[in-house]
């Protein structure tokens, strides 16, 4: 069984995606899975990254970046889903594109029973907020899925997740 | 602690001041009380937040980082304000000098039957503002201070701060325009033409 695994090609897939598709704005939340992506973005000049207290403020930073003209995506881990769930009623209302790029905590080989509730409740939670829920599992299904979604919310004005699944990016053995 | 001072302006004064001010700067309105009133000199350049409580400053620095070469005001209400207070560690943090914050003060939750918010009870949002590395944070109690705050609000070219203290009056809901996707797409044709439907 994999465990911890190095992250492999499937980050700088999602930047060359990013950068495909014109985002200019990218708003996260650190998470393990996220470290060389979120680098990879803060080394380009045309990209202004901006770290969150919170999700929700992503949310809403991404709101403004649509208004402004530019487009955007949010980095998250799937514990700060969650944290979204009021500031999604402006995604909805106003009928704003919102990518949002969620590794998954708490579902596969997970060693923090803390991160289940959460974890468990992601896609529902997400689903029951408006946002349309997507996922890919196997490293080579990760550029395909997130070009998908991008493609989509840019192009319907409706929010869409991706869930990186914690299958995809391994987990801590607790038992060493 | 210091005596409390009470805010003695007007709310849709200080509005109407800051609305004659505001030259081409884009705003946006955070919900309740200062959406109404933004509402009662109503502007493309407005974006009204009629939810999302707690987000305002935050769709500000979106679109602060998104058009560089505008101002951009966020006006909003000490509760919103204090429900989303991270965001003014996030705005710090990233330091845009195109962006204002300003938050209509007046101590309570008006819209909800007039609690005592928690600037209401020594916290000061200013404070708060010049912890998270806001270059210029203030309070404002007169109209003076308020006059001269104003052109650098809205035409400035550093991030700002400003908490203006007014009184509890309440005025009757004034604005008509709801529809959330109505409001964007208002906003983004005036701002970006064409390209807004690109």
């Amino acid at each position: 069984m994999t465990t911890e695994k190095p992250a492999g090609a499937w980050p700088a897939e999602i930047f060359d995606v990013l950068k495909k598709v014109n985002i200019e704005q990218i708003a996260y939340v650190p998470d393990a899975g996220h470290t060389q992506l979120i680098k990879a973005c803060e080394e380009d000049n045309s990209i202004s990254v901006v770290s969150l207290t919170s999700e929700e403020e992503g949310v809403a930073m991404l709101a403004g970046a649509w208004l402004g003209g530019q487009r955007g995506a949010l980095l998250m881990q799937s514990s700060g889903v969650g944290n979204c769930v009021n500031a999604l009623s402006i995604i909805q209302e106003c009928r704003f594109p919102l990518l949002m790029i969620v590794t998954m905590r708490g579902e596969w080989g997970e060693f923090n029973p803390w991160q289940l509730p959460m974890g468990q409740a992601t896609p529902q939670t997400l689903e029951q907020a408006g946002v349309i829920v997507q996922r890919a599992d196997k490293a080579e299904d990760v550029r395909d899925v997130v070009h998908a979604a991008a493609m989509m919310t840019f192009s319907s004005n409706r929010p869409i997740a991706v869930l990186l699944g914690q299958r995809l990016i391994g987990f801590k053995d607790w038992s060493k | 602690m210091a005596q409390r001072r009470e805010g003695t302006m007007d709310r849709r004064v200080v509005m109407g001041a800051m609305l004659a001010g505001r030259k081409d700067a884009l705003i946006v309105a955070g919900l309740g009380s200062t959406c109404y009133d933004a509402g009662t000199a109503d502007h493309p350049n407005t974006f009204y937040l009629w939810g999302g409580m707690g987000s305002a400053a935050m769709v500000g620095l979106g679109l602060a980082l998104a058009q560089p070469k505008r101002r951009v005001v966020v006006i909003t209400g000490d509760g919103e304000m204090l429900m989303g207070m991270g965001a003014l560690a996030t705005i710090g943090a990233k330091r845009p000098n195109n962006l204002a914050v300003v938050v209509v003060d007046n101590e309570h939750y008006a819209e909800t039957g007039m609690q005592p918010t928690h600037t209401h009870r020594g916290v000061s949002l200013a404070g708060v503002a010049k912890a998270c590395n806001f270059p210029t944070a203030e309070t404002i109690y007169t109209e003076r201070e308020l006059e001269a705050a104003i052109p650098e609000l809205f035409g400035g070219v550093k991030l700002m701060f400003a908490d203006i203290k007014v009184n509890t009056k309440r005025y009757p809901l004034s604005i008509r325009m709801r529809d959330g996707a109505h409001i964007k797409n208002r906003f983004r044709e005036n701002l970006l033409g064409q390209q807004a439907f690109d």
